[in-house]
This record gives structure tokens, C-alpha cells and sequence, in this order.
């Protein structure tokens, strides 16, 4: 379908403003092709289906809003006390002092200016590759503006079980900062890799993370996205899974004036399993966007969806989750459930479970609950001698438990429940 | 049946359910057609059209007014694309708008001058038009007690309402129960103050067109306290060639009233697609309740996917009043495309809204249907219970909203949705819209076998049965509790269903 003039105005404002880079090498070409792919479909707009719940406007307009600087002061930051590979990004721009030296055994990593330069490189097959591939049946076109004007990002590729976590680290320390990384990992065969991310990264971020998981091979990915209140933030995690491999991906949100996290998994060999899992916190000013689009193509692959959100004082939680089974793509077994605990009457969530099923011997099922606290653990609970705000912690810890019993990792599982209840205690009130 | 002889059913899918889908693939029985000389409006839609059929219905200016602006409004709008079903692109002036029967230019002034062609018609339909206790051959019939059970039939044939049965009767209880072009001319007041209340004009592509065309339809009064004596059904059926049927249905249940209401459709065997594009408008005042059902067997089109009836209807109820409740019950086996939305406002404090729906698509056919539950009231509640079935190469969708307003204090919803597919040809998919804006109401979706009641699971397990066959039983009980619930008069269709069972769906 042709686009609207309005449609075409506004993506041609948003270009005009942005300069394709100029890192020579064979990325120059994916990102001229990105940027054809963006001007046929158009930046999004409040009117299109796969917006119906989240405007995109401060995400594509020209200007970048701004998001003051929080500084987390009562407690460690995340993944701490994890032994990892640090690799820090401020404002979306590599500080090479504040990383680690970037060599580990089993893993070969660069950054992506680096990476494009060369005139060969394996990258070349992933980078806008799944992109691409995850641009239908629905379009992403903030992902294909990532692929064309994405000025860093890290490209590893782990070649055997690597014995320690990547760590990816976004500080945010200008108030205006407009960040685009994409990031391009490959899992070879039989191989093993851990990607953490934490950190707000900028005032505003567009971030795609395209990963491939070559037969055999195991991906986990754990991410903390930060607690400043105003930063907005778009994501695209695109995942390709072979044989036998497994792809599992767990993200905490707690704050943020506005995220969009988007997850496009194909599942193309088969007896592959894919998890993708989260747990959001949001109080007041938080809009929260979980949309995820799985689509098996391949025999007895299994997915999972899990997410849970914590809404109060007018926040707003989105689940939009799709499970697509292609005729040949029999045995699947696929679940998802979508949870909201809406702990005030001003608060809201707003979810699409949808299931597309095209073959016959399959299992597929989808559920989505909302609603407030059970007014009988309440007073369980309460009658028990513990004070009405501790119970009610207990019982929001206890709702977001399924989400992170997701992660495989007992150690950062912990952490990552360390900071539920950090907020929990904060915004108790 | 070709359809099914290469067909691998998965294993766990019950062998009745497969054959009960079968009897009903390629074999339509309603495809005959009436020989009957007919008169035509010129074909296409334009403001002359309008008030052409307008005139034909002997309406006051405002109601071709209100026609004329409708039309002027569908022209500015675009055909909605969004559901998932495809077919040609419609000619909207290549069809016939209004057809009548020449027999009919006089309106008989009872049934005893109806055409006997037409009264033929329904005759052979299994829907006589006579102020009989039963319709005939129906099964359990002699079960009925002595007493006898009515219903009054509002038959409608092409473009007009051919004659309606018990009418008297049905006056003396104070109910209404007549066309709707009758209801125009008789009832002006009453059809001014309802008519597009529920369904604007402008509502949606096929609504907007339905309010400049419609041709007839039914109309139902209940005044307040009133039970309607009787069950009262409007029998559809197309007959003429390229002939568009545009009908409306209004019916209010006043303060208190109770009315039940079923509606059959049918049409002939034909090698071109036909549009069907009806509007259902129903009032619900306070503490009234109104059953609506339907068995909708338009014709399918065949194997191929060649002809049939597109089916885009727009049908709401809106609860008005506090505990006002309405029922729709759907058993959906015919049209190539269904476009249908059933829909529930629940506007009344503790108003209610349940949809209960079996659709069937076979062959080629395409059906998105699925419901949306509006919660405006506090208390409010909502249930849905959505069974789709796709064998042959058929597309089946549910599509539906819930919706809990920061108004809507303290409301339920529960939806189950099931789907079924008999061979790899086919598709079966879930579009829920699930929308909450307040804590006190709690919203439950759910799709899969596995999540039956665990009440009525423990029940059946209790008694040594394994969790599988406990599972099978509860689902299949209420496929059989959702035609159970339907009227008598479409047990004839319904029976066939009743073999039916989820066992092996895919969520």
C-alpha cells in the first residue's frame, strides 16, 4: 500500500536530520538497503494496528526529548557482583577505558565500526539480515532506521562455551543524548554465551540486537534497563535459532517514561527452545511496551512467553505477544501468558495474545489475566501480624517469581530479585 | 468429501468430531432455488436507489433523509481491510439492491394471501409459515408438552419481509413483533428513538452502507414486564441472482421484559459470491433480558471456494439499563467469508453480556468472527466461550475485544477461546484485544483444553477417571451445553454438531 503523504513527511523529517555514516566496507551497503527499507514503509504513526497501544511520536520525532540524569545511589549496580566482561557505553558511544580489555576465551569480539571497515566478515550475513527477516508479516521501521544510521555497537562471535558473561553497560550522562547501537552476535555451533545488559543508555535509545544460534548452540540474555525516570527507549532483540539450540531472554524494567521492547525470534531448526521472559515495574509516569513475535518453522520446537507487570499511580503496561506456526512446523509447543497486577484504580494494561496456527498436530496456548491484589492473601496475610504494605511486597514478589524463575542462572536470578525488592520497598507508599 | 479423504488427522482428535465435520463439507442443503417471477431496482447504489427503495417502503421524509445522509457518509469511507480474509474485490455497483417477488407488490393483507410459491419456500425450508405449535421436523418434537411450544416466524425473502406469523397474539401481550418497514410506517416513534442508537451511521464500511440500503428486516417491541409468550424467529433467505440482501433488525426489551429471539439463513447453490451485509440493533432497558440466537447456513460456496455468501454484518446489544443482560449464542457453519462481531455494551451497573460461539469452516471458506464486550457499568460481567473448527484448506478467527472502562468498578470477564484443525490445510487463529483500566476488575483469557473448570476436573477425576478423559468430557459437554442452549427450532441444524468434541485442539 502506498504511504500517506503525512507518513512520507514525517519520515523524510526524521531523515533529514540524520547522515548515514561513512565506515566504508560492506556495511555501507546494508545500510543504504535499510534506508530504502524505511522510506517504503515509513516511520510509525499513532494510526497504525502495531502502535494501537503505544504512541510513537517522541520515538520518532526529530527533536529528542530530554530525560534528566538519575543517579542510583542506594544500591550497587546491577550484575556487580558478577564476574563478566565489562564493555561500557556512554551516551551510546564506546568508552574504551571505562571497558575491559576485550579478550576472552572462546569469544571474538569487536566493535562494529571495526567490523563493517573489512570488505569480508561474518557479520555481514547477520547485521539487517534478521532485520529484515523479522520486517514481515509486520513492519518495524525503528529497527530499520537503527540498521541504516547506527553509529556503534559491539559484534561477538563465541565459538565454544564462553566461561564468563559479556557485559553490556549503557551509562546515561547528557540530558539530550540520542543513542543508536545495534549489536551482532553469533553463537556458533555448540557453543555457549551469556550477554548481560543493564544501564538507561541516553535520554532517548534506539538499540537492535541481532543474534544467531547455530545449531546446538545456547544463548542467554539477561537485562536491567535502568531506573531513570524519563529516559524513553525503543529495542528490537532479533534471534535465529537452529537445531537443537536454545534462546532464552529475560528483561527488568523497572521506571522509564517509555519503552518499547520488541522480540522477533525465528525458529528455523528443529527441536529448538526459545524462552523469552519479563517482569516490569512501573509507578506513575511509565508506559511499558512488551511486543514479541515468535514464529516456528521448524519440527517439535518449543516457545515460551512469559510476563508479568506491576502497575500503579496511572502507569501503563502493553503486552502484544504472537505466536505464528507455519504448516510444516508440527509438534510445536508453544506457550505464553501475559499477567498484570494493577495495584490502583489509575493504572491500566492493555495486551494482544494472539495465536496464527497452520498446522495440525500442535499445542498452542495463551493466556492474560488482569486485575488488583486477592483481597484474601491480603488479609491472610495481614491477620498473620504482617503490616499491610509489607504484605502487599510479599504478594507482588510472589506474582513476578514465574517471570524470573525464567532465568536459568541462580546468581543473577538473585540479583535480579535483589532489585525487585529494592523497589518494592521504595515505592511501597 | 474429497477434501477429507487425504486428510491425516492428528491423533487425539476424536474420530466423531472428524466425521461430523465431513457430513457437513460439500453437501449444502438448502442450494435449491425458487422459481418466482421477481421485479428489480436497476442494479448499483446511488441517492436514486436510496430513495427508491425508500418509496417502495412507503417511508416518511425523515427516514429517507436519514438514508440519504448514510449513503453520503459511505461514500467517503474506505472498506475495512484489516481481518484476516481475502476475496475478490466487491463491485458494490454490479448488485441488485432491492428484489422483491411480483406477488408481493400487493402486501397481503394476511398469511392465507401469501404467494403459495413463497409459503412453498419455507415450507420445504422447514419453517412453515403457519400458526402451527412446532415446526416440523424437528427432531423431539414429540416431546413437547400437550400445551404446546409457539414460535412466531418473521420470514424474510430477498428484499422483503413475506409475512409474519402470531402477530395477534402476540399483540394481546402487548409485544410488538412485525418488518421493520411495517414498523416504520406503524411505529414511527418508537423506531425514530432506537433506530441507529446502537449502530451509528457511521459505525463501520458495511454498517454505514446497510443504513442507506436496507431493505426490510424485523422489528421487536416487549413493553415493560412483559415476557414475550412466545419465542419469536426471522427466517433469511436469498433467493435472486446478484442480489445484495441488506436487512435490519431492532429489538427492544423494555424495563423487566424477557424476549427470545432466533434467526436462520439460507440461500441457493451459485457460481457468483453474494453479499449479505445486515445490521442488528438491540435495547436492553433495565432489569430486561433478550436471548439471541443464531444458526447461520448461508451458502459456502464449494470446494473451490466458488461462490457462497460473504457475510459482513455488524450486530450489537446495548444493556441501558442497571442489570439489563443479553445472551448471544452463534453456531456458524456457513458463508465463504463471515465478517462478524457480535458485540455486548454494557453500559447498566451489573448488566451482563455472554457470547457463546461454535464456528465451522470447511473447504475454502474464511470466517474472523469473535465478539467485544464493552464494560461501561460498574459490576458488570462478561463471559465468552469461542469454539473454532477448520478443516480443508479454511481459515478460522477469533477476533474480539474486552474492554474495562475506569468506570467499570469491580467487573468480570472470562474468555475461553478452542480451536480445532482437522488437517494440515488449514489455519486457526486467536486475535484477543484485551484492554483494563481499573484495578477492581479482574480480566481472565484463556486457550487451551488443559484449562477447564478444575472444579468440574476434580469432579470427573474424583471418580477415576484420567485427567485427559476427565478433560475431553468437561470440554465436550460444552460444546454439546452451547447447542443445548439454542432453541428447538434449530435443533434440525444443530443436531448435526452435537457429535462435535475440542479433544486435539491447538489452543
Amino acid at each position: 500500500m502506498a504511504l500517506s503523504q503525512a507518513k512520507m513527511d514525517a519520515t523524510e523529517a526524521r531523515l533529514s536530520g540524520l547522515t548515514l555514516p561513512e565506515d566504508g566496507g560492506w556495511i555501507s551497503a546494508s545500510r543504504a538497503d535499510a534506508q530504502t527499507r524505511l522510506r517504503a514503509m515509513g516511520m510509525p504513526g499513532r494510526r497504525d494496528e502495531y502502535w494501537k497501544f503505544t504512541r510513537p511520536d517522541t520515538l520518532v520525532q526529530t527533536d529528542t526529548p530530554q530525560a534528566a540524569v538519575f543517579d542510583v545511589t542506594d544500591e550497587a549496580p546491577v550484575f556487580d557482583a558478577i564476574d563478566r566482561l565489562k564493555i561500557v557505553f556512554v551516551d551510546g558511544v564506546f568508552d574504551a577505558d571505562a571497558s575491559d580489555d576485550l579478550t576472552l576465551a572462546g569469544v571474538s569480539i569487536e566493535r562494529l565500526a571495526d567490523a563493517g571497515q573489512t570488505d569480508i566478515h561474518w557479520a555481514k550475513d547477520i547485521y539487517g539480515v534478521l532485520e529484515t527477516n523479522g520486517q514481515v508479516p509486520v513492519e518495524r521501521p525503528l529497527a530499520a532506521l537503527n540498521t541504516a544510521y547506527a553509529e556503534d555497537g559491539i559484534v561477538i562471535r563465541a565459538t565454544a562455551k564462553v566461561e564468563k558473561p559479556v557485559s553490556l553497560i549503557y551509562l546515561h550522562k547528557s540530558t539530550t543524548s540520542d543513542a543508536t547501537l545495534h549489536h551482532v552476535i553469533k553463537v556458533e555451533s555448540g557453543a555457549e554465551l551469556t550477554v548481560l545488559e543493564n544501564g538507561p543508555a541516553a535520554a532517548r535509545f534506539n538499540k537492535v540486537m541481532e543474534v544467531e544460534v547455530a545449531d546446538n548452540a545456547s544463548f542467554h540474555h539477561i537485562r536491567a534497563q535502568g531506573r531513570d525516570h524519563e529516559r524513553r527507549a525503543a529495542t528490537h532483540l532479533f534471534g535465529r535459532l537452529g537445531t537443537e539450540s536454545v534462546f532464552k531472554s529475560f528483561t527488568l524494567t523497572a521506571n522509564g517514561v517509555l519503552t518499547r521492547n520488541e522480540v522477533v525470534l525465528e525458529l528455523t531448526g528443529d527441536d529448538a527452545q526459545a524462552h523469552v521472559a519479563g517482569a516490569a515495574m512501573g509507578d506513575g509516569d511509565f508506559h511499558h511496551d512488551d511486543t514479541v513475535f515468535i514464529t516456528h518453522d521448524a519440527v517439535n520446537c518449543e516457545s515460551r512467553q512469559v510476563f508479568k507487570k506491576v502497575l500503579r499511580n496511572g502507569a501503563t503496561g502493553v503486552f502484544q505477544g504472537k505466536i505464528l506456526v507455519k504448516p510444516d512446523a508440527q509438534k510445536t509447543d508453544g506457550y505464553q501468558i501475559s499477567q498484570a497486577l494493577l495495584l490502583d484504580d489509575d493504572s491500566q494494561f492493555l495486551a494482544k495474545p494472539e495465536l496464527e496456527i497452520y498446522a495440525d498436530d500442535v499445542a498452542c496456548s495463551h493466556g492474560s489475566t488482569t486485575g488488583a491484589i486477592d483481597e484474601e492473601s491480603l488479609f491472610y496475610l495481614q491477620s498473620r501480624g504482617v503490616p499491610a504494605n509489607e504484605a502487599q511486597g510479599l504478594l507482588v514478589l510472589a506474582f513476578l517469581a514465574e517471570a524470573i524463575e525464567e532465568i536459568d542462572d541462580s546468581e543473577i536470578a538473585d540479583d535480579i530479585r535483589d532489585r525487585l525488592e529494592g523497589w518494592l520497598k521504595r515505592h511501597r507508599d | 468429501m474429497a477434501a477429507f479423504d487425504d486428510v491425516d488427522v492428528k491423533e487425539g482428535v476424536d474420530q466423531e468430531t472428524v466425521d461430523a465435520v465431513q457430513a457437513m463439507a460439500g453437501k449444502y442443503k438448502y442450494g435449491w432455488e425458487t422459481e418466482i417471477e421477481m421485479e428489480y431496482a436497476p442494479k448499483g447504489v446511488n441517492p436514486d436507489i436510496v430513495r427508491l427503495i425508500s418509496g417502495k417502503n412507503d417511508e416518511p421524509k425523515w427516514m429517507t433523509e436519514w438514508r440519504l445522509a448514510a449513503f453520503e457518509r459511505w461514500t467517503q469511507i474506505e472498506e475495512p481491510t484489516w481481518a484476516m480474509v481475502t476475496y475478490p474485490k466487491i463491485d458494490f455497483q454490479d448488485i441488485y439492491y432491492y428484489a422483491r417477488p411480483k406477488s408481493m407488490e400487493e402486501k397481503p393483507k394476511s398469511l392465507d394471501e401469501v404467494d403459495p410459491k413463497l409459503l412453498a419456500t419455507y415450507e420445504k425450508l422447514g419453517i412453515p409459515l403457519k400458526e402451527q405449535l412446532i415446526l416440523a421436523g424437528v427432531e423431539g418434537a414429540e416431546d413437547v408438552p400437550a400445551e404446546g411450544r409457539k414460535v412466531a416466524v418473521d420470514a424474510v425473502f430477498d428484499s422483503v419481509s413475506v409475512g409474519t406469523t402470531f402477530q395477534e397474539e402476540l399483540k394481546k401481550a402487548g409485544v410488538i413483533f412485525c418488518s421493520i418497514s411495517e414498523a416504520i410506517r406503524e411505529y414511527p416513534d418508537l423506531v425514530k428513538k432506537y433506530l441507529g442508537t446502537v449502530v451509528p451511521v457511521s459505525d463501520n464500511y458495511y454498517a454505514t452502507l446497510n443504513s442507506a440500503v436496507f431493505s426490510d428486516g424485523s422489528f421487536v417491541y416487549v413493553p415493560p414486564g412483559v415476557r414475550c409468550p412466545m419465542e419469536l424467529s426471522t427466517y433469511f433467505r436469498i433467493n435472486a441472482e446478484n442480489t445484495g440482501q441488506f436487512e435490519r433488525t431492532l429489538i427492544i426489551a423494555d424495563k423487566g421484559s424477557y424476549v427470545s429471539y432466533l434467526e436462520g439463513c439460507t440461500a441457493p447453490q451459485r457460481d457468483v459470491a453474494q453479499l449479505h451485509a445486515a445490521v442488528v440493533e438491540i435495547i436492553i432497558e433495565e432489569d430486561a433480558e433478550v436471548k439471541y440466537s443464531t444458526v447461520q447456513n448461508w451458502y459456502p460456496g464449494d470446494e473451490n471456494g466458488v461462490g457462497g455468501i460473504y457475510n459482513f454484518v455488524t450486530k450489537r446489544a446495548d444493556c441501558r439499563g442497571d442489570r439489563a443482560k443479553i445472551m448471544w449464542t452463534q453456531v456458524e457453519t456457513g458463508s465463504a467469508v463471515t465478517w462478524k462481531y457480535p458485540s455486548c455494551i454494557l453500559r447498566g451497573d451489573e448488566s451482563q453480556g455472554e457470547f457463546y460461539s461454535i464456528a465451522i469452516a470447511n473447504n475454502m471458506q474464511q470466517a474472523d468472527t469473535g465478539t467485544k464486550m464493552v464494560h461501561l457499568g460498574k459490576k458488570t460481567k462478561s463471559r465468552i466461550v469461542s469454539k473454532g473448527i477448520s478443516a480443508g484448506k479454511a481459515q478460522n478467527t477469533y477476533r474480539g475485544l474486552v474492554s474495562m472502562h475506569p468506570k467499570a468498578k469491580e467487573s468480570r470477564n472470562y474468555t475461553q477461546c478452542d480451536s480445532l484443525l482437522i488437517g494440515d490445510k488449514c489455519g486457526a487463529h486467536t486475535v484477543p484485544y484485551i484492554e483494563v483500566k481499573n484495578n477492581s476488575s479482574r480480566v481472565e483469557h484463556e486457550a487451551t483444553t488443559s484449562k477447564v473448570d478444575d472444579e468440574q476436573l476434580f469432579y470427573c477425576r474424583q471418580r477415576g477417571m484420567g485427567e485427559e478423559e476427565a478433560v475431553a468430557l468437561v470440554v465436550n459437554g460444552f460444546v454439546k451445553d452451547v447447542l443445548q442452549a439454542l432453541p428447538m427450532e434449530f435443533a434440525l441444524e444443530a443436531q448435526a454438531l452435537v457429535a462435535i468434541s475440542l479433544e486435539g485442539s491447538v489452543g
